[in-house]
């Protein structure tokens, strides 16, 4: 099953070929004008293009995680986070644990980033982080895991490369068309051959407008499509679709923003961070399908936790008989669902407690001591104090540091 | 030109047996990584035991028969540690079910549920089934894969040449260690 989730990616391919080919078309009209020859215009787009690449290869999952300042988490920060990853990873079969990241944020939020699954990263708001269970939270690391583990970071990165180069070279040259154009038409059009300079012209004018939108379409396309696909996967791994449905209704009715977030990213939140209230459902310019509607999904799968099931649920909720999951991934048996986990019972750490853990760590992570006073006040000490021992405000007992 | 024709299919169909035999080969490193996965975490788990009863021993004054039990079981799993799928999916269950009867009386002991190092170590042997359960997934997935091709047509004419043989799946015997993440601390 897992071999042919890589042959479910033809269509996300063939997608971006267009955008490549786009890409082409506008860089060779751009060289016709301008200089007159095509060549030269894709060459100028194909160096835009690789510089870009390069860069978002090498340096885009850093620039990401040091975007949104997040920060690196180990195992002894925070166990249960550092399990459930782990769980994950080897549910999916990945080879290596990604590393895990912590935003200090109280949006409720998730990405995952890493341009191969060796070299990957999951980071989680801590707002997210306390609001969740053990089996939400784990529905949500499914996702992101499936993220890593079907190469969407690899595939929305490409993807947003080719975006940015085309509306980059289109608002370059259509900045240029205007200031400049007028001139530079006069002059061919005294030196002959105007009506082809024309021609030339009016397709370049209707290229720099039209392809940014193409392309951010065809964008928004494959990222909402590898939502559907990320979303399959977490059942799948998990075998429980609820954990990941009850998770994504908690995210949809916080209303607060992700202070850290840009459009670029957007694809690789579990949520869209720039989402609005009452999102229609036909929606072409989301990077992410309509929460209620994933929910409504993942709670259709009745019968099991295959990406047969989950095929059937989305037809099921669209009325449609199109498929989300390529049949190439469902030639697997049945898949049964498991019950919920310990954690839904009562001797779930609640969300207070899971509060007090998160912003714990926070502080830890930023250098805090953090002592319990015998009267069970917990005093902050900043890195930077010197004094050998610290009186608790609320008691008024002297705690060694 | 036949001569042409007959090189052309013979090249295609080493070219096909070539692909197939690699495919089959990917496929039994995945079955074989998967298992060392589960066996990690069964290991995991038997060094967890011991001390899981050192700290729970002096709490739970009434359980000794359960936490022999459990003891018992353990090293009876670590003996049959590099057997086959079936024997040691069955002593695994057997110590699932003895763990199991333990935690189900901690709800009887408040002072223990407070104890920090009892709680770390609950969530570790928590993490540690849901990981045993999630590696046997899957395991199990790939197990599938894995025999479908040496058994459907035409690879099993490759799998059968070069010796392919279908693996054994890492079955859960014992009733009530079917729904996966069976131990429940309450």
């Amino acid at each position: 099953m897992w071999e042919q989730i890589r042959s479910n990616q033809t269509r996300s391919v063939i997608l971006v070929a267009g955008m490549g080919l786009l890409l082409l078309l506008v860089g060779y009209f751009l060289g016709l004008y301008f200089f007159d020859s095509g060549i030269g215009g894709l060459i100028i787009a194909l160096v835009v293009w690789g510089v870009m690449s390069l860069f978002a290869f090498f340096r885009g999952d850093n620039i990401l995680l040091a975007l949104s300042r997040a920060k690196k988490i180990s195992r002894d920060d925070h166990p249960r986070l550092y399990n459930v990853v782990e769980e994950m990873k080897i549910a999916s079969g990945l080879e290596k644990v990604p590393d895990i990241y912590i935003i200090d944020d109280p949006a409720l939020n998730a990405f995952a980033t890493g341009r191969d699954p060796n070299r990957a990263a999951v980071a989680i708001t801590s707002g997210l982080l306390q609001k969740l269970n053990r089996d939400q939270l784990q529905g949500v690391i499914g996702h992101e895991i499936s993220h890593i583990k079907n190469r969407d970071v690899l595939l929305m990165a490409i993807t947003a490369v080719l975006l940015g180069t085309i509306v980059i070279l289109a608002w370059y040259a259509t900045r240029i068309l205007f200031f400049s154009g007028m001139a530079r038409n006069r002059r061919s059009s005294s030196s002959g051959g105007g009506s082809g300079q024309i021609v030339i012209l009016v397709l370049a004018i209707v290229l720099m407008v039209l392809a940014p939108i193409i392309a951010q379409l065809i964008y928004f396309a494959i990222s909402r499509k590898r939502e559907y696909l990320a979303d399959a996967s977490s059942a799948l791994y998990t075998r429980y679709p609820e954990g990941l449905a009850s998770a994504l209704e908690k995210l949809a009715a916080s209303t607060s923003q992700l202070k850290s977030a840009n459009k670029a990213t957007a694809p690789m939140y579990i949520i869209n961070p720039f989402r609005k209230k009452g999102m229609s459902a036909s929606d072409l310019t989301s990077t992410h399908p309509p929460i209620s509607e994933r929910i409504r999904i993942l709670r259709s799968m009745a019968g099991g936790a295959s990406f047969a099931d989950y095929d059937q649920a989305y037809q099921q909720v669209h009325k449609t008989s199109r498929r989300i999951v390529p049949a190439s991934a469902m030639a697997t048996g049945a898949i049964g669902l498991r019950a919920a986990g310990l954690e839904v019972t009562e001797k779930e750490p609640d969300e207070i407690q899971r509060a007090r853990e998160t912003s714990d760590l926070l502080w830890r992570l930023s250098d805090y001591k953090t002592i319990t006073c015998d009267c069970g006040t917990k005093l902050r000490v900043p890195p930077g104090f010197k004094a050998s021992s610290i009186r608790c405000p609320h008691c008024g007992r002297i705690n060694p540091i | 030109m036949t001569w042409y024709i007959i090189v052309g299919v013979v090249v295609i169909l080493i070219i096909l047996f070539i692909v197939t035999y690699n495919r089959l080969v990917r496929l039994r490193n995945q079955v074989k990584n998967a298992w060392a996965q589960i066996d990690v975490q069964l290991k995991r788990r038997h060094d967890l035991i011991p001390n899981l009863i050192e700290t729970v021993k002096g709490y739970m004054k009434y359980e000794r028969e359960t936490l022999e039990a459990i003891t018992k079981a353990r090293n009876l799993a670590q003996q049959v540690a590099s057997s086959g799928p079936a024997v040691r999916a069955k002593a695994e269950a057997e110590l699932s079910s003895a763990l199991g009867r333990l935690l189900a009386v901690v709800e009887n002991y408040p002072d223990l549920k407070a104890n920090q190092n009892f709680l770390a170590l609950q969530e570790e042997l928590t993490s540690t089934e849901n990981k045993i359960s999630f590696s046997r997934q899957y395991y199990n997935d790939s197990v599938l894969s894995y025999n479908n091709r040496t058994q459907m047509f035409p690879s099993n004419m490759v799998a059968s040449m070069t010796g392919f043989k279908a693996s054994e799946f890492f079955e859960v015997s014992v009733a009530g260690e079917r729904e996966a993440p069976k131990v429940s601390f309450t």
